[in-house]
């Protein structure tokens, strides 16, 4: 089978911009990805693109160019941007396409998501009483998973202002003023025990992602980067999982992030030991915490260790959201996913700039978690 | 003056209060596999039987994990009063039966334990213009001195 590599990278700032449409955010972060690889809108073969709040994503060929070419939309949740990556890698794998492309774009309004619960396959009454926030799923978690794993309040603010910290050198995030933990720690509690700034927002921005066939890329450059392994799963009866108004007592099930973690580490051929730099879904300060465990880059109970030690950190022993992650960036839904591994493919190119890690990274990893309770992963090379 | 009360949906829990019955949430279980569901499902999500019967779910449990809801949530869907008062939610462990999540009567934080014993109860989470108070359920912390009263003494 042919190996898919990401030739090209674009990224549309994340933030607020007024009057500029999703589509043409879009459109930008295309023409920096098409740019970055050194082709043009014409040679792409097909793609894939994904958004939660525009409808017709696919429309952006109205902006590029009406080449003909198949550009599918695509939609999981939080994972939207995992799916379009792994399916534009699967269209160069089984040789239906030479050159593709994977686009995310949004544009969310301020303040947390409001949807009827229907959209969900949830009953009326859970809306109503105030149940159906995604927010309360991520308090109540954490602070099952302090309980049973001795992590502090004091952890949770320290993530928080890592990635605050890494946002302010990365240009294109939204959130760049730093904050120290004890200012984290000051702000005003949303969810018990998480806090305003221990919490992302959704907003709005883009990415794109060029890839081609491996035995081609030295056509357009010397520094791809492979994609060794993408993995999506829902989640397992049992799990603990976002919006659920009941799940089954019993054995705890594993959520759907150790279920895909597995899977990519396996079909990658790579373990948790070889990652050199991982960017993993922080929708809030505990989601991280948790999800360096569940992608076994840690044991349950060990972060408070490593984060007190700067293990997370840039120059740390394994770097996390180095560009922010969600907490610095905001998280514009269909495009999150495809910033990570921009992010990534950054790092394995050594030339994130002042938040390059150091050393010679070889393997970077990707991870996106949301509602109802599915995760996808990425693990790329050099 | 008489409050009118309503339930936020029909089928949710038993309705109306009785003396005499303690209140239950409605769930159901499924006939082939026994899969225990809330609320009450027609289809079974483990072995995909499409028949199940009523059950009523046991009115005492214990607290498995909580958060507080300190901001007041998007409307709609929430329908609560304008003048947000915050409060705690959780899941409940229903032994042998299920985690159910819901209200807690007790916005207090400090206030709760995972590992607490819960009573289910019902709180008007809403009131309408008319005066109808709309009603949800909800868990309370078992009080501990009551708790450890004997029961025979309850009983006499």
């Amino acid at each position: 089978m042919t190996e898919a590599v990401i030739i090209g990278v674009g990224l549309h700032p994340f933030g607020r911009f007024p009057g500029k449409p999703a589509m043409d955010m879009g459109a930008d972060a295309v023409r920096l990805a098409l740019a970055d690889a050194g082709v043009t809108w014409p040679q792409i073969q097909g793609g894939y693109v994904g958004s939660f709040e525009v409808a017709n994503p696919d429309a952006i060929v109205g902006k590029l160019g009406l080449t003909g070419v198949p550009l599918r939309g695509v939609f999981n949740g939080c994972a939207t941007a995992g799916t379009a990556v792994a399916l534009a890698a699967r269209a160069i794998e089984t040789g239906e396409h030479d050159l593709t492309i994977a686009i995310g774009l949004d544009k969310h309004p301020r303040g947390a998501f409001a949807a009827d619960p229907s959209v969900a396959g949830i009953p009326p009454w859970y809306g109503q009483t105030g149940l159906f926030l995604t927010t309360h799923f991520f308090g109540m978690k954490i602070n099952r998973y302090m309980h049973d794993h001795g992590i502090s309040h004091e952890t949770l603010a320290r993530v928080a202002s890592k990635n605050f910290r890494n946002a302010a050198g990365n240009e294109k995030a939204w959130r760049r003023t730093p904050l120290t933990p004890e200012e984290v720690l000051a702000s005003p509690v949303l969810n018990h025990p998480l806090r305003q700034y221990m919490y992302c927002g959704p907003d709005e921005g883009a990415a794109a992602l060029v890839l081609c066939r491996a035995d081609q890329a030295h056509k357009y450059t010397s520094t791809p980067v492979r994609i060794r392994s993408t993995s999506l799963r829902s989640r397992r009866l049992g799990a603990f999982e976002v919006q659920s108004p009941s799940f089954p007592v019993g054995e705890p099930v594993e959520s759907p992030t150790v279920d895909a973690s597995r899977e990519a580490y396996e079909r990658a051929g790579i373990g948790p030991e070889d990652v050199d730099v991982a960017q993993l879904q922080d929708t809030d300060a505990g989601s991280e915490i948790i999800h360096m465990a569940e992608n076994g880059l840690c044991k349950d109970g060990e972060q408070e260790r490593l984060i007190a030690e700067g293990a997370t950190e840039i120059g740390g022993r394994l770097p996390v959201n180095t560009d922010g992650g969600l907490l610095g960036n905001g998280e514009p839904i269909g495009a999150s996913g495809l910033r990570q591994i921009h992010e990534i493919v950054l790092q394995l190119r050594g030339t994130a700039g002042t938040r390059q890690i150091p050393g010679t990274p070889r393997v970077g990893y990707t991870h996106l978690y949301g509602a109802p309770g599915v995760s996808a992963v990425t693990i790329l090379s050099t | 003056m008489t409050t009118t009360q309503r339930p936020v949906t029909e089928g949710l829990f038993t309705w109306p209060p009785s003396a005499s019955e303690p209140l239950r949430l409605i769930g159901s279980e499924c006939t082939a596999c026994g899969l225990v569901s809330f609320p009450a499902a027609s289809d079974c999500v483990r072995c995909a039987s499409d028949e199940s019967k009523i059950r009523l779910l046991a009115d005492r449990g214990t607290l498995w994990t909580y958060t507080t809801q300190n901001f007041r949530p998007p409307s709609p869907p929430y329908d609560g009063p304008e003048t947000f008062e915050p409060y705690a939610v959780g899941y409940v462990e229903l032994a042998g039966e299920l985690l159910v999540e819901a209200r807690l009567t007790e916005p207090d934080p400090e206030k709760l334990r995972i590992g607490q014993d819960m009573r289910l109860t019902l709180v008007p989470y809403a009131v309408r213009d008319d005066g109808t108070e709309v009603m949800t359920f909800a868990f309370a912390p078992v009080e501990e001195s009551a708790q450890a009263e004997p029961v025979e003494e309850e009983a006499s």
